[in-house]
């Protein structure tokens, strides 16, 4: 160990805790200790506290607002509604088409009407409460497919579709008579909740200048900053922002919830607004996963090569557009999955409808297709004979493979690869056989199992999945950072400042590694995140490490280059450029080790340098859906075994595989930790995890009946990580974040229909589905 | 309404608390320990744990009332002055935080679990810990701290 630690004849030793190790968090201790301030922990003198009025239908047309009573109750400061809104009246992602606070029409159930500020919570939702809002109720359009049809009342004043995607790759109908076997198949996908456990939370204070400064928990913190501005009719430069701890995000935190409320709150009383979601408030404030119907054909030889894929896909986008052509976008664009496929007619909608807005979430488009193609490949390998895993390695994706873009995959396409682990990783023991003694908690349903294993029958299943890392569509994907190198009491210290959000997944870590690795330093900070740098892009994607990570690097090399000119000055020519290397706080030669302390160089001098790092550009799609639209792609599979109860429709998932190729693992502590909750919260859209909307309504916001995973329902997972360096990425490196949400699900479905023998269309696949007491789909 | 009790070895006095006040409530908003966090505030998360004369229950679910003359632990009073607790000290080396929202209450449940039986087996850490619900780490890491400190604490 210590040899390669050790450089240049024994003097010098590598700096520790740079990249590619299991570096620890450097927030750990405070989270350990209750201290980490996380949006909701805020608090400043004398503030106040905010509540939302929501409307309570799904469709309806606001006759008149009422506030004078909720002015009347003691303690409260403000009661405002869409009038006090000095700037722009709505907000979005993509399109401003969403009310700050709605007039005329609410268009969903918990939409925004009016706000109040209070001397304390309870009196503010008491307030609230006693808005009197006089609606015309309308009946809400809830069915997508009755949205997309042209006689369809239209929700907005262009329609109801946000987006129809086509995709026109190779010639389906010229090649559809040459395949030998085709298989036909209807999914429906449920509305997955990102259940961060943290609430929509955040603080604004009043700067006294007429300006704002909220202290906010966001993924997107220039984005925020852009729509907060708009709506408050101020200068960007009168609103600033800063990232509060954030307990978990998923792609909830990437739409606005309370930031314009709070900031006209505040803006309005001249005093700070703190407002922090409930969890039934916070089902309502955040947009959730689209739930999706998808259609699929597809076309193969004998030997189970794909002639031709078919899909249609709809996307039920609720009641605002959030990101919703995005999605569309992923979802089309994969359809196919990690397959090549010379021919393909995909067609993806995302639509209007008076359900619960939809938007982002970990996986963003590529989940829900993932279930679609992968229980297709599975009906083929049925059909011509083959298994799960060598029909998959026929038709599997290669570097140079192209996708149903006509674009090709120019980085690693492990999935042959990935293929070949799962294979390989041993099966877990069976339960024992009758007579002997089980234990009640190894069974489907645990300790409340009613039953001895009769009914048990074991399963196993295998997905692959494929994902874009990065913005795509030709969309200016960069990130910015600043690097400060000084040193004090004899010690160099780096300090990284960007505007990239830490949602726990390890930027923070990571971003200190980096400026290790770079400068030689021991000691390396990571300023909070605000909008006083540049833009990082969104905390989404899975494109922080990636791209906020090349800008730290490409910052840290700046700072060395101009502290290597300082050395070259000061040893006066004595040694060649290129033999100049900074390693644990020396200013080192390649080949003599250590020529003097950083430190001692720096001096009284502070290094400080900024730079912008960007992706491969994309471009955008042409009419025929072809184009070159995602930037990096990267590869995960899992391999799921279960045991089902399959008279009582119990589930126990035995464990789970995943394999992921990860570019280069900058912290392979934290790389496994995303893709063990990854692949746990697909575990969890299998089998448990939807939110039921009946006639625009949700009928289960909390989390006593939206169920996520607990650590009983949590198997054992093996993590494989592969490390194939991504080109034109820094380090190598491609996303983790997305990819083991992604397979994980899919694989416990066709776990689940190995096991049964059923079609299990509906995900996630509820008791009655698994002991074939009801019909799947909803729409027939 | 006025509330007297032990927090974390100290006597606090507070007034002016509203009877519909949870406990919770009082921790994060009145004493200015946000540690015992706000995930659900119904009792299914166990995020705002805290021990109650020794007995662990969500403080979201006992009014403030309830704790009148009680003595009560948070995760602020967990570390023994600036050293961590062997719990607090695994749960980072392992990689059992990330976002580290539901970490007290894990922290909080998995102290109860040490203190009651010191060498668990995984399906006693796990029956333990089903209280608590974690979004980022997929639970595993979590399992492997209560083990690491187990171990530290029995040798």
């Amino acid at each position: 160990m210590a040899s390669a630690n050790v450089l240049a004849g024994d003097q010098l030793t590598r700096t520790r805790e740079g990249i590619g190790e299991r570096t620890l968090r450097p927030d750990g201790t405070l989270k350990v200790s209750g201290e980490f301030a996380y949006s909701s922990d805020l608090w400043a003198e004398d503030m106040l506290w905010g509540a939302t009025c929501r409307s309570p239908h799904p469709s309806a047309r606001i006759r008149s607002i009422d506030t004078s009573a909720a002015r009347a109750v003691p303690g409260v400061v403000a009661v405002l509604t869409h009038e006090d809104v000095p700037g722009r009246k709505t907000y979005g992602l993509e399109e401003p088409d969403q009310p700050v606070l709605a007039w005329d029409l609410v268009r969903y159930q918990g939409e925004p009407v009016a706000i109040v500020a209070a001397d304390h919570p309870a009196t503010a939702r008491e307030a609230a409460r006693r808005i009197v809002v006089d609606y015309e109720v309308l009946e809400p359009l809830v069915d997508p497919d009755e949205a997309l049809d042209a006689s369809a009342r239209a929700l907005h004043p262009a329609g109801n579709v946000v987006r129809h995607l086509s995709i026109r790759h190779g010639s389906v109908e010229e090649h559809a008579g040459t395949a030998d076997v085709v298989v036909r198949g209807e999914y429906e996908i449920g509305m997955q909740d990102q259940a961060m456990l943290g609430p929509e939370s955040g603080l604004a204070v009043p700067d006294g200048d007429g300006g704002v400064h909220l202290y906010i928990a966001t993924q997107w913190l220039h984005q925020d900053l852009n729509q907060v501005a708009a709506s408050l009719g101020l200068e960007q430069d009168m609103v600033r922002l800063t990232q509060a701890g954030i307990g978990g995000a998923f792609g909830g935190r990437e739409d606005l919830s309370m930031q314009i409320h709070a900031c006209l709150l505040a803006l309005h009383t001249d005093r700070a607004v703190k407002m922090s979601y409930s969890r039934e408030e916070s089902f309502f404030g955040h947009v959730h996963r689209h739930p999706a119907r998808m259609r699929y054909e597809h076309g193969a030889t004998t030997d189970g090569r794909l002639v031709y894929v078919k899909a249609r896909l709809v996307l039920d986008g609720g009641a605002y557009a959030s990101t919703s052509r995005s999605v569309c976008l992923v979802s089309g664009t994969f359809a196919v999955g990690p397959y090549e496929c010379p021919n393909a007619e995909i067609d993806a909608y995302a639509v209007y409808t008076n359900n619960p807005p939809c938007g982002a979430m970990r996986g963003f488009g590529a989940v829900q297709v993932c279930f679609g193609y992968e229980a297709q490949m599975d009906k083929l390998a049925a059909a011509v004979g083959l298994d799960p895993l060598e029909i998959r390695r026929r038709n599997a994706m290669r570097t140079g493979g192209l996708m149903p873009t006509g674009q090709p995959v120019v980085g690693p396409a492990p999935v042959e690869e990935v293929l070949r682990h799962l294979q390989e990783t041993p099966m877990p023991e069976q339960l024992p056989g009758d007579g002997e003694r089980l234990d009640q908690r190894e069974l489907p349903g645990g300790v409340a199992n009613v039953t001895r294993g009769e009914g048990l029958r074991r399963g196993v299943g295998y997905a692959v999945s494929i994902k874009n890392i990065g913005f795509c569509e030709g969309y200016d994907d960069y990130s910015t950072a600043r690097v400060r190198l000084w040193a004090s009491h004899g010690e160099p210290i780096a300090e990284v400042h960007t505007a990239a959000c830490e949602v726990g997944q390890g930027l923070v870590t990571i971003h200190a590694q980096i400026a290790r690795t770079e400068l030689g330093v021991r000691r390396a900070l990571v300023r909070p995140a605000d909008t006083t740098v540049g833009n990082a892009g969104s905390s989404s994607a899975s494109r922080q490490t990636v791209i906020t990570g090349g800008a730290v690097k490409a910052a840290c090399e700046a700072v060395r280059e101009r502290v290597l000119e300082l050395a070259r000055e000061r040893l006066d020519g004595d040694v060649e450029a290129d033999d100049l290397i900074l390693e644990d706080c020396y200013v080192a030669s390649r080949s003599r080790g250590p020529l003097m302390p950083l430190a001692d160089l720096l001096g009284e001098q502070v290094i400080v340098e900024e730079r912008e790092w960007r992706p491969r550009p994309t471009l955008p799609l042409d009419e025929n859906g072809q184009g070159d639209v995602h930037a990096m792609i990267a590869f995960a599979a899992h391999r799921a075994v279960v045991d089902v109860d399959v008279e009582l429709g119990l589930v126990r998932v035995v464990e789970l595989t995943a394999v992921q190729d990860v570019g280069k693992a900058l912290n392979p502590l934290a790389v496994e930790g995303q893709i063990e909750g990854g692949t746990a919260q697909g575990m969890g859209l299998a089998l448990m995890e939807e939110i039921r909307v009946q006639g625009g309504r949700i009928l289960n916001p909390s989390f006593t009946d939206y169920l996520i995973p607990t650590i009983v329902d949590m198997p054992p997972v093996r993590v494989e990580i592969l490390e194939l360096a991504q080109p034109d990425s820094p380090y190598g490196v491609n996303g983790v974040g997305e990819p083991p949400m992604i397979s994980s699900g899919p694989a416990v479905m066709a776990a689940l229909r190995a096991a049964t023998g059923r079609e299990l269309a509906h995900v996630p696949a509820r008791p009655e589905h698994l002991a074939g007491l009801s019909g799947e789909l909803s729409w027939r | 309404m006025r509330l007297e009790c032990v927090v974390n070895g100290e006597p606090r006095d507070v007034a002016g608390v509203r009877e519909s006040e949870s406990l919770l409530q009082v921790l994060r908003e009145r004493m200015k320990l946000p540690g015992a966090k706000n995930a659900c505030e119904q009792g299914e998360c166990g995020s705002c744990s805290v021990f109650l004369d020794g007995k662990l229950v969500c403080s979201c679910l006992v009014l403030a009332g309830q704790a009148e003359g009680a003595e009560i632990v948070t995760i602020e009073g967990l570390a023994d002055g600036d050293a961590l607790s062997p719990l607090q000290e695994a749960f980072i080396e392992t990689g059992a935080v990330q976002c580290g929202f539901c970490t007290p209450g894990f922290i909080l449940a998995a102290h109860d679990l040490l203190q009651r039986q010191p060498s668990p087996s995984d399906a006693e850490i796990r029956e333990a810990l089903a209280g608590n619900l974690c979004r980022c780490t997929g639970y595993a890491k979590i399992i492997e701290a209560v083990r690491v400190a187990a171990d530290r604490m029995t040798t």
